[in-house]
């Protein structure tokens, strides 16, 4: 790293470009007719249709949650704009070559890979044996790979591509984890969501590969919902990993997307998420509202779910990937290392219900606040009486940097098993002057070093990241941290 | 031009002056051994030769090959080769002792206008210096000091001191609380350091250390100052005789 004052500023957030393109976008405001023509934009069943407005209605007549210990104006949802979509991607689906050259230019900026030549031949070299599927504002781009996924037989596509060519399995599951009415924002969703990842693994497949998606807002005053559904057959594995980035604006622009995740017998999906949404200026002016409903149900015995994040953007994050633990011996893990600074506000933790005899959870969060910001935890865990022997573990810290910055921990737990064992552990502490010195005295600069111990904190989340992005978050560990030390 | 080269030397912490006119001439190749009561000054040296926040220099001066070490950041003075093994060494949890060593060794070769070395040299060059301290290997996965007995932190900091090769090393008590093999230990790593390019500051509170380190010169400093110097025969009659006869 340069100590280069210049270099430090350029640094701070790299993804804000906006791209110069030519897009359809509607005019802001929803009402039944704007859910209409994005489900007619998708060429969507009459019962998606239905299913949609149903969302919409139950949305409009539901108040907008105040729990979170997080502070904002109230969003006028007439004033954002439901639908944006480059314009050369709107009549059916594209090869490659059809993609706008200046959007291929922003994923090159973004160090995403679209070619899969290239990446083959190793010319790209952060991502290896990754597929892609990029979603761009409001519309999928495009998705690498789909061949050799094929012939494993896993589907990995838009889910407006799936809902024309799986529309069963999309008909089965879209909206068995996270209903409609499930919350304001999961309603919203469900009315509006444009596109979205879609994964099917089947029956004693191991996936080849990672699968990635990578989303990326550019319109101005324009909301992104994507949805994503991933289901793992009977035996099956896949490991999934999002990415986030957004130009820098002086708006606030709500991102309320949603995930589902299905596990059956033995099944393991693992879903790492490295979220860097725009979070703001310096003064806590812009950046992206992340309001987001996850969850993943273990219906099957011994299936496995497993959420990893890395939380570093956002003005504001609202966000608690969970597991149901339905089937016997199920096993549901969060690992997250959620950071903050300047002013932004972070509410994030996980659900864990156990529903199931013999199953576990795991949550490991570690949250970080430095400059002004706000960083809290929230979790639950909840055992029925039908979850005999069930297991939770969980270890919750917190590091403070500086003087100003808050850190909060609302842990629930809700036992009704008599059998259950229940352990929850919590820290907090401060980078000490000690441990800055030493480091400094070997030589490593102060903002180097900061970066370093914040590292070091986070290792039990960092491990369970895929390797080549492990190294991408410690990165940006670095970047968000700029300023963090004075 | 001497390596280290303090004149009058005052210092405050917290409005309270606790150097009060300290001189002191360090040349390379020299061992110096600095003993005095609890209370006199001694960490206060150590501290402010590093650079360390709260130590405030009211008046005097402080340099280093001829260059004023005073507005240089702690970092800086690393760079141009001052060195502190801490009394007390601190944990960081989850940075490994290697990593920790190879971010240091990076930044220090960086300043210097050097690449890095190779992380497979890198490995094999500490691994072989551990040994020599009787350190296991697995000690370099742990994270910087954590879970370490008070024994392997000192040997910790002789470690980083033999990795790092600094032109001046000041060495806060860290032959205290070590059992007799330990010392002897740490004493071989002092000695495999120091050459004539280099130097040592060895502040401690017995003599024993100086069996195995001999220096060329042992001073007391006593309420912020140096009241005597010597050879090392000082030091045989100081452990004799106590400190009275210096202060009285």
């Amino acid at each position: 790293m340069s100590d280069s004052p210049l270099d430090i500023v350029s640094q701070e957030y790299e993804a804000g470009f906006v791209t110069d393109i030519e897009s359809e976008t509607l005019p802001p405001g929803l009402d039944e007719g704007v859910v209409k023509f994005i489900s007619a934009k998708n060429h969507e069943p009459s019962w998606l249709t239905e299913w949609r407005l149903d969302a919409y209605r139950k949305w409009r007549d539901m108040p907008a949650p105040v729990w979170a210990h997080v502070n904002f104006s109230p969003i006028d949802y007439e004033t954002i704009s439901y639908y944006s979509a480059p314009k050369s991607q709107t009549d059916g689906p594209q090869s490659l070559e059809d993609v706008d050259p200046e959007l291929l230019r922003t994923y090159e900026k973004l160090g995403i890979p679209l070619h899969e030549q290239e990446t083959l031949a190793g010319v790209v070299k952060q991502r290896p044996n990754v597929a892609v599927d990029v979603v761009f504002d409001s519309v999928s781009i495009t998705t690498t790979f789909k061949d050799k996924l094929a012939e494993a037989g896993v589907v990995f596509c838009s889910i407006s591509e799936a809902i024309k060519s799986h529309p069963e399995l999309v008909k089965r599951y879209l909206g068995s984890v996270v209903p409609r009415q499930d919350n304001f924002y999961a309603a919203l969703n469900s009315a509006v969501f444009s596109d979205g990842s879609f994964v099917y693994i089947p029956e004693g497949v191991r996936c080849p590969m990672e699968l990635s998606t990578y989303f990326r807002i550019n319109a101005q005053n324009t909301g992104q919902f994507e949805r994503t559904l991933i289901i793992a057959e009977e035996g099956a594995y896949v490991s999934y990993l999002e990415g986030c980035t957004a130009p820098m604006r002086d708006e606030h622009q709500l991102h309320a997307a949603v995930v589902e995740l299905v596990a059956l017998k033995d099944a393991e999906i693992k879903y790492s998420t490295v979220q860097n949404w725009y979070p703001g200026d310096k003064d806590g002016k812009g950046g992206i509202f992340n309001f987001v409903t996850k969850r993943g149900a273990c219906i099957g015995e011994r299936s496995k779910i497993s959420w990893t994040q890395v939380e570093t953007g956002s003005a504001i994050t609202w966000k608690y990937p969970s597991v149901v633990l339905r089937g016997a011996g199920s096993v549901g893990e969060f690992y997250s290392v959620a950071l903050t600074n300047n002013y932004q506000q972070a509410d994030t933790g996980t659900k864990m219900i156990h529903l199931g005899p013999n199953t576990k959870s795991t949550i490991i969060s570690k949250g970080i606040s430095a400059g002004h910001s706000q960083n809290s935890y929230r979790g639950l865990v909840r055992t029925s009486p039908a979850a005999r022997g069930a297991r939770n573990y969980t270890q919750c810290d917190s590091l403070l940097i500086g003087g100003k910055s808050g850190a909060h921990t609302f842990p629930y737990i809700e036992n009704k098993s008599a059998t259950a064992i229940i352990e929850h552990e919590a820290t907090t502490s401060k980078v000490s002057e000690d441990q800055m010195f030493l480091c400094q005295q070997r030589g490593i600069d102060a903002e180097k070093a900061v970066s370093m111990i914040v590292n070091g904190f986070c290792k039990d989340v960092f491990r369970e990241l895929p390797m080549e992005f492990a190294v991408e978050a410690g990165k940006l560990l670095e970047v968000s941290l700029e300023g963090a030390v004075g | 031009m001497s390596l280290l080269q303090v004149d009058d030397l005052h210092v405050t912490v917290d409005g309270k002056l606790i150097l009060k006119g300290l001189t002191l001439t360090i040349e390379a190749g020299e061992v110096h051994a600095i003993m005095g009561p609890n209370g006199s000054g001694k960490s206060t040296l150590a501290n402010v030769l590093a650079g360390r926040p709260g130590f405030e220099i009211t008046s005097g001066t402080v340099n280093f090959e001829g260059v004023d070490l005073t507005p240089l950041e702690p970092h800086q003075r690393a760079h141009a080769g001052m060195f502190l093994a801490f009394q007390y060494p601190i944990e960081i949890p989850g940075v490994s002792n290697m990593e920790f060593l190879k971010a240091a060794n990076d930044s220090q070769r960086a300043a210097a206008g050097l690449e890095a070395r190779s992380a497979v040299e890198f490995m094999k060059s500490v691994r072989t210096l551990a040994e020599s301290l009787d350190l296991n290997p697995d000690f370099l996965k742990r994270g910087v000091n954590e879970g370490f007995s008070g024994g392997e932190r000192k040997r910790n900091e002789i470690l980083q001191m033999l990795m790092l090769e600094p032109k001046l090393a000041v060495l806060d008590e860290t032959d205290s609380g070590l059992d007799i093999d330990a010392l002897q230990t740490v004493a071989n790593g002092i000695n495999r350091y120091h050459n004539s390019g280099n130097a040592v500051l060895l502040i401690t509170h017995y003599q024993r250390l100086l069996n195995y380190v001999v220096p060329d010169q042992v001073h007391v400093l006593a309420d912020g100052r140096i009241l005597e110097s010597g050879d090392r025969r000082l030091a045989e009659k100081l452990e004799a005789e106590g400190y009275a006869w210096v202060t009285a």
